[in-house]
């Protein structure tokens, strides 16, 4: 008997569609990048069990089971339950799977719960924003990293999260010993400049990175109680215009991102191009399409900005323009 | 006379004794650690008593109320010059048994080294009391026990430490006996607790030969060593400090001298005119610093330099041991020796 298959549906359940006739392959959210030795003992069981035995690790951190047999997904999503459930993933209906796919898996850098230089715990807000954000089918790229190095390369996505830390100096405490100028001109951007032997700090130059708190022998330098991010939208790969995401916040907050966000998701289905292939428009494309301004005005719809955020007037962006030449210069 | 507390009744003790002193003591210090969202206990003048940490080693060392890390001496116009204020106040400070024998190390450099006293160290000795916070047990990276500064048997006007039944007092100072009957909620017998044995011990050789300064033990450092000094700056028995002369930059004809500390392991210690350096690589550092700790200093001032708190290697972010290098200096020693021995045999 023919295979009925609604492709449509399928993806949408987070299953792919293999260049195999008849097999598929499993999608697995793991926010953040982070999962219990416990769930990942699951997935390979479910990966022996219902396909090849292999397991594909995604660039979103994500894993896909290969070489499924598209007859089984309905036991695969009964198998995924205890992963879902153990990483707290919001559904629609239990034993069914993943309610969407569109919205792809929050990344994340391993941030402050390992790396020395992380501003936040990139986990926990990847988790929050996976939390308000999915079950969604429009297709929305998040990524979080620690501080400015950028390991988890979110100049890529639709929202880049980059932590900050406002470095706290106490001149009583500083010995002049100049580290802090010497790894902050080594590892970042030489903000920091002797006076009288003790230390200025280029305010508009300083990236937040923490370096000198890091390096501070004394604990002169010592970061701010208060976690702050640099927020950079709209990067993208892609056959079109592929581009780095550009800057758009600093020294923003944590609720005023997620509503920002949230906001985001009202402007795209409000402009999302009606004939765009499967739902699916990268939101840069909507956002060079109706305006930057337009943009601006949605996403920061009711957003209670703390009192150091600032905004950019304008966001431009470079990139790669393949639709208007391919010549190699 | 021994006392048991409540925290409450600790902290009013400690708030009646604010009015004639200054506390300084350990406190914990939220957020300000190094990395993110980590604490570190350090030492400050406190307001609120319940902020004192006597749970928990202190990252750095009670010394700073001696010798700040950077502190203003006398500020200077044209002719005039007038030494900087200085409350006119006690200070009470909180320390364990290491940091007790600490203090006598930095009298030793600060007093009694040369003919002179140090007159800004004189000035707040002279002002310091101390309580002593016992030690019921050692923390990781302490080795007092094989340095002899696990315990003290006075110096202090009471102890405190927490035991089963609350905060446990040994009251010296009688004076203050009407101040803690009152407050406490037993009366018994209370000996401060002290280290009795730790996981880490030393074994410091009696005579290090002049010859150990070229054996290939310290050349491990020079490429494991940042040369951040951190180590030096949590000692609480490392006294080096270096001058600055500030001229304010709107004016020029005014200013201050300041004394900072400074440490052995930082690049431009041992600069000297005509762009000489005594101690280039961080191997010849960390020789230079060990063989004080525990040869240099003794043979002047007759005791180890070094009184095993374990700070340094708690804080050295490559994990490099000082209590292990004495440990590899001292097997050193006796393979000099036992080289030696070879030889004339």
């Amino acid at each position: 008997m023919g295979r009925d298959i609604n492709v449509k549906k399928l993806k949408k359940n987070a299953f792919r569609i293999s260049k195999v006739r008849g097999e598929t392959a499993s999608r697995i959210r793991i926010t953040g990048g982070k999962i219990s030795a416990k769930s990942m003992v699951k997935i390979a069981e479910i990966a022996e069990k219902y396909g090849d035995g292999t397991i594909f690790i995604t660039n979103r951190q994500g894993v896909e089971l290969l070489g499924i047999d598209m007859g089984k997904m309905d036991e695969v999503n009964q198998a995924l339950q205890p992963i879902i459930d153990d990483m707290n993933t919001n559904q629609e209906e239990r034993g069914a799977g993943y309610p969407a796919s569109g919205t792809r898996n929050v990344v994340a850098c391993p941030g402050s719960a390992l790396c020395p230089y992380a501003c936040y715990d990139t986990t926990d807000f990847a988790r929050k924003m996976e939390d308000m954000i999915f079950p969604n089918n429009l297709h929305v790229k998040i990524a979080f990293t620690g501080c400015s190095n950028d390991c988890a390369k979110v100049r890529m996505d639709d929202f880049g999260i980059i932590g900050m830390t406002e470095p706290q100096y106490d001149m009583s405490r500083c010995i002049g010993c100049e580290q802090c100028v010497k790894y902050c001109q080594k590892k970042s951007v030489g903000a920091l400049r002797v006076v009288n032997h003790k230390i200025v700090r280029d305010e508009n130059l300083c990236i937040g990175c923490g370096v000198c708190a890091v390096y501070c022998p004394t604990r002169a330098w010592t970061r701010s109680k208060e976690h702050y991010f640099r927020v950079v939208l709209l990067g993208r790969t892609g056959k079109k215009n592929p581009r780095l995401a550009e800057d758009f916040l600093r020294w923003a907050d944590e609720e005023s991102i997620l509503k920002i966000v949230k906001n985001t998701y009202a402007f795209v289905e409000e402009y999302i191009d009606p004939q765009a292939i499967e739902g699916k428009e990268h939101i840069g494309y909507i956002v060079d399409r109706v305006g930057f301004e337009e943009f601006m005005k949605w996403a920061l719809k009711d957003v209670q900005l703390n009192e150091k955020a600032q905004v950019a007037s304008r966001v431009y962006w470079g990139g790669k323009h393949y639709d208007r030449s391919n010549e190699l210069i | 006379m021994g006392f048991i507390l409540s925290r409450e009744g600790f902290n009013e003790i400690i708030t009646q004794l604010s009015s004639k002193y200054r506390i300084y003591a350990p406190v914990l210090k939220k957020g300000e650690g190094r990395f993110t969202d980590t604490d570190v206990v350090m030492y400050d003048f406190v307001s609120d008593p319940g902020e004192i940490e006597i749970d928990r080693k202190s990252d750095y060392s009670f010394k700073n109320v001696l010798v700040p890390f950077s502190q203003t001496l006398f500020y200077f116009a044209e002719e005039a010059v007038k030494e900087a204020d200085f409350p006119d106040k006690d200070i009470l400070v909180f320390l364990r048994a290491c940091d007790m024998h600490a203090l006598r190390r930095q009298d030793a450099i600060y007093l009694e080294n040369g003919a002179e006293e140090d007159w800004f160290y004189r000035r707040v000795r002279d002002r310091l009391h101390f309580v002593l916070i016992g030690c019921p047990a050692s923390f990781e990276d302490c080795f007092c026990v094989s340095m002899g500064t696990n315990r003290v048997a006075d110096g202090y006007m009471f102890s405190v430490e927490t035991a089963q039944d609350g905060i446990a007092c040994d009251l010296h100072d009688e004076e203050l006996a009407p101040l803690f009957t009152y407050q406490a909620e037993a009366v018994r017998t209370v000996v401060p607790s002290y280290a009795k044995e730790n996981d880490t011990k030393v074994d410091v050789p009696d005579q290090v030969p002049l010859s150990i300064y070229k054996d290939p033990l310290w050349d491990e450092y020079n490429s494991r060593c940042i040369g951040c000094g951190r180590c030096t700056l949590v000692c609480p028995t490392c006294t080096c400090y270096t001058m600055e002369d500030i001229y304010y930059t709107d004016n020029g004809r005014a200013g201050e001298r300041r004394r900072v500390q400074a440490s052995c392991m930082i690049d431009g210690y041992s600069n000297v005119a005509g762009g000489g350096q005594y101690r280039k690589t961080k191997g010849e550092r960390m020789r230079f610093k060990v063989l004080h700790k525990i040869s240099d200093f003794k043979a002047k001032f007759g005791c180890n330099m070094c009184v095993g708190c374990g700070r340094c290697d708690m804080v050295c972010p490559e994990y490099i041991s000082f209590s292990n290098c004495i440990n590899k200096t001292a097997a050193a020693v006796r393979a000099q020796a036992e080289g030696k021995e070879g030889e004339q045999a």
